[in-house]
């Protein structure tokens, strides 16, 4: 990263920071220390930007009128997980707006399913929860969906509460992609879209999932469970209890991934 | 009859589904095309079918599920011998959709969406069939049946009750009229077949005449044509199969416009040379036109045209005898998905997925259609430039504004005396268009589908071009005895039924969005709720992962800003009522148990009215 003047770099809010060619804004920016918010992004995934958590501004500008006064031309707004960082550029992260709308979308995400978290083996560790208490989200301020899910049991190691998903795919990306199993696939479309395992009984006891595979062990909340273990972490010692979500960036921090 | 298969289904459907995978050849790429000609032979497509399917393409069974649940013509469970799907755009509730389709499920015993017991019949809703000229209009089984009457329903009713095949169904109900009201250069061009591909002299003289032309795409985006062309040109083909790809986009499903059908019926020969123009400049030996579901109809019709081309050799091998110049084209039908109508969740569609807008860059004019450089292109541009061929860039660039030349095709529906297709050189006034079909004392103008602009009369001096209003081609006009809070809430509906999913801010914000708008049609809303509205609306703008969801606010907006009364008038609450109504949640219970007395209700005025306290003078005792 050190290779003194050739390397390049863009403005996230007032820092500078570094970036390789390919990488993008999301990964030059957790790999630095700076943590943007994000859901579906993980850095051993190519990025595909649906949960939008990470959407930045680029590039606003500020121009004076004839009478003197100053006005903001807003920047385009981007998912930073798949927008090429580039050279000089001027990225805001941390500003109301934007802080407004991952909340909103927090919220969103908080509605459109089930997410009770008291009885949630995944509280504590779990990323909506703890990107919803970061972000100062106090409420899920919609009304609910109370959309019917069920629950899936038929696998001897794993259990399914869909009640929890976020359709980031990030189940469906490690396992195509690390698994080489494709055991999960979305169906249905718009507020129908669902997650769907790999056999003709849809149940996940008829695919060939193992508790050892990438795909049983990246949910980023509470769905994909592991049988046979449970609230293992006392309060106060689980992962977010002992420090917020944003204080984690170089936790994920990438490899140099192709977008 | 059953014969034991180790996959679960019968020689018969086995039978089926092999010949249909050898047609494709068993690839995968293919899948659409392979989903829909298997239900045209088996009905439905069952568990054990999407089995055998993935099992034939060597794919993921998800996977291969995962497509079959994304499009709305594709059913994974029994809908009966007859499918009824009513086109459900504000300009068919306007001509009394609504009671028409009540009427025909209750003569047979149905409501919308089930099907029924003997599994003969279903009935459901359908985003705009592309028929707003001649609507009510519905499919069955998914051919369209135009100008729906209270008599043509009990006739239909009875012709399913027989079961008499739609073959034997009177052939007036199928007809769809082009009803061209206003020719300009495009449609009153009447060239013949090769007229233009013999007016071609190089590749690069074309493009030069596209460019100098300063032809724009029709779509709606209006990007310069010539310069799409040329990045694609210059583009180079990758991997294992190098090549260059050009798209028709025929998945007109911007509700109210129908231009493409038109076109694609009235002057097919003049797309299919845009096409094959297109490919010379390009280098392109293959073409797709990517026709959406609701046209169905329109294949054999098509695929006749191409046959005659092909006998004239205006396509296939050295076209017009000049070697090297080889192309054909093919027609991949869409299956009920107006997302398809952006142009990389076309090609992701084409490419047998989920039509999920993919992210950009790449453009598809480097990486496209299976990844080599692909120009997507407009039915209505690609008849354009045929047109430019034969007429040079100068002429065309004479018509029409500085920044838009040529005409525009619009397609006209709702409050006026002839709707149709108009034609006219781009900088025509809202205000003349409204002249010229006959609309009186209208209150406002949709243009560009549910998507666009609405138009209040204040700005009817507006002008149809790149620089003012620019659009697709649909028009839809509401008199002052229309609702346009009723209209802007049919359109978050439509935006419900048809996001994607992909992203949060669209799935999500589509449907409360559209919740929001029930609860205020409802009388439940305030302030606060158009507070929330607003909110919902920007992060659509911001967030939205493509076009869809970043416009899919526009309606509510322009109407909040321009037509306040409309809403004013439903804002009952002042302070705050939520969106959960006891009362209703209670609905079912009522429905199963089949009370309706103020005991079974929840709601303060029913159980006031019980005790009897409370009650107004006049209500029933």
């Amino acid at each position: 990263m050190s290779n003194g003047q050739d390397t390049k770099t863009f403005f996230l809010d007032d820092d500078e920071i570094p970036f390789e060619e390919g990488q993008t804004i999301i990964q030059a920016a957790l790999t630095a220390g700076k943590y943007i918010p994000h859901l579906c992004y993980h850095p051993e995934f190519k990025p595909h930007g649906s949960c939008k958590l990470c959407t930045v501004r680029i590039d606003s500008r500020t121009v004076a009128t004839e009478d003197g006064q100053t006005v903001k031309i807003p920047g385009r707004a981007a998912a930073s997980c798949t927008t090429p960082a580039q050279a000089g550029q001027h990225v805001e992260s941390e500003v109301p707006e934007l802080l407004d709308l991952r909340r909103t979308l927090v919220q969103m995400l908080l509605v459109e399913g089930n997410h009770y978290c008291p009885s949630c083996e995944k509280s504590g560790k779990c990323m909506l929860q703890g990107l919803a208490y970061d972000l100062g989200v106090m409420s899920p301020h919609f009304p609910q969906y109370f959309s019917k899910r069920e629950v899936d049991a038929t696998h001897p190691d794993i259990l399914l509460d869909f009640n929890r998903c976020i359709l980031c795919e990030l189940c469906v990306r490690a396992s195509a992609e690390v698994d080489k199993k494709g055991v999960f696939s979305l169906s249905g479309r718009g507020n129908t879209k669902h997650l769907i395992c790999n056999s003709e009984s849809g149940e996940l006891g008829d695919t060939n999932l193992a508790a050892t595979d990438k795909a049983a062990n990246v949910c980023p909340v509470g769905v994909i469970l592991h049988k046979r273990h449970g609230f293992e972490v006392p309060y106060g010692q689980r992962r977010f209890d002992t420090a917020p979500i944003s204080d984690n960036a170089v936790q994920y921090a990438p490899v140099k991934e192709q977008v | 009859m059953r014969t034991g298969n180790s996959n679960g289904i019968g020689a018969d459907e086995a039978g089926v589904i092999e010949a249909v995978l050898s047609r494709h050849g068993h690839d995968a790429t293919r899948l659409m095309q392979i989903l829909r000609e298997v239900q045209e032979g088996l009905g439905w497509l069952s568990p054990p079918v999407l089995t055998a399917i993935a099992h034939g393409l060597k794919q993921p069974r998800a996977q291969v599920e995962g497509v079959a649940g994304f499009y709305h013509f594709f059913h994974t469970r029994q809908l009966g011998q007859y499918r009824v799907l009513w086109s459900d755009n504000i300009t068919d509730r306007m001509l009394g959709n609504v009671d028409l389709m009540a009427r025909m499920c209750k003569k047979l015993w149905l409501k919308p969406g089930d099907v029924s017991e003997d599994a003969l019949v279903s009935i459901d809703t359908t985003s705009c069939t592309g028929m707003g000229d001649q609507g009510p209009a519905m499919l069955v089984n998914y051919r369209p049946v135009t100008r729906m009457t209270p008599e043509r329903v009990d006739k239909i009713v009875d012709l399913i009750r027989h079961k008499v095949p739609l073959d034997q169904w009177p052939a007036e109900y199928f007809q769809v009229e082009d009803n061209i009201r206003r020719k300009d250069a495009l449609l009153s061009a009447a060239l013949a077949p090769g007229d233009a591909l013999r007016a071609l002299r190089s590749p690069q003289e074309m493009l030069e005449a596209v460019k100098a032309s300063g032809l724009r795409g029709r779509g709606g985006a209006g990007f310069s044509t010539g310069q799409k062309w040329e990045f694609c040109r210059n583009a180079v083909g990758t991997g294992d199969a190098p090549a260059h790809y050009v798209v028709c986009n025929a998945d007109e499903g911007e509700p109210g416009t129908f231009k493409d059908r038109v076109l694609l019926s009235a002057c097919p020969d003049l797309v299919f040379e845009g096409m094959t123009i297109a490919a010379y400049v390009i280098g392109a030996r293959k073409g797709l036109v990517y026709l959406r579901g609701e046209y169905r109809y329109l294949l054999e019709p098509l695929n006749a045209v191409l046959e005659s081309r092909r006998a004239a050799n205006l396509l296939g091998k050295s076209i017009l005898g000049q070697i090297g110049f080889d192309f054909d084209i093919e027609i991949h039908l869409g299956a009920g998905a107006y997302v398809c109508g952006e142009e990389t969740a076309l090609l992701e569609s084409l490419e047998g997925k989920r039509g999920v807008p993919r992210k950009r860059p790449p453009f598809p004019v480097t990486s496209g259609y299976l990844g080599q450089p692909t120009a997507v292109n407009n039915v209505e541009t690609l008849a354009s430039a045929a047109l430019i061929a034969v007429k040079g860039a100068a002429w065309y660039k004479g018509i029409g504004t500085a920044k838009s030349s040529g005409t525009k095709l619009l397609s006209i529906s709702g409050d006026c005396e002839r709707p149709g297709i108009y034609e006219y050189p781009y900088g025509v006034t809202v205000a003349q268009v409204l002249a010229d079909c006959g609309a009186r004392d209208t209150q406002a103008c949709q243009i560009a589908g549910a998507s666009g602009l609405c138009v209040a009369p204040a700005e009817f001096g507006r002008r149809i071009a790149f620089e003012d209003i620019p659009t697709g081609g649909s028009f839809m006009i509401f008199n002052n005895s229309r609702d346009m809070f009723e209209v802007a809430r049919n359109f978050t509906h439509f935006f419900v039924h048809e996001s994607c999913g992909f992203c949060t801010p669209c799935r999500v914000g589509t449907t409360l969005l559209g919740n929001a708008m029930d609860k205020i049609s409802e009388g439940h809303g305030g302030e606060y709720d158009i507070n929330d509205v607003w909110r919902i609306i920007r992060t659509l703008k911001t967030a939205s992962h493509c076009g869809l969801g970043q416009t899919a606010g526009n309606c509510v907006a322009d109407t909040l800003q321009k037509f306040r009364p409309s809403y004013e008038l439903r804002l009952n609450v002042h302070d705050f009522e939520p969106a959960f109504d006891l009362d209703k949640a209670l609905s079912k219970m009522r429905e199963v148990t089949g009370r309706d007395d103020p005991g079974a209700h929840f709601h303060i005025a029913h159980r006031k009215s019980k005790s009897g306290i409370g009650t107004k003078m006049g209500d029933p005792t």
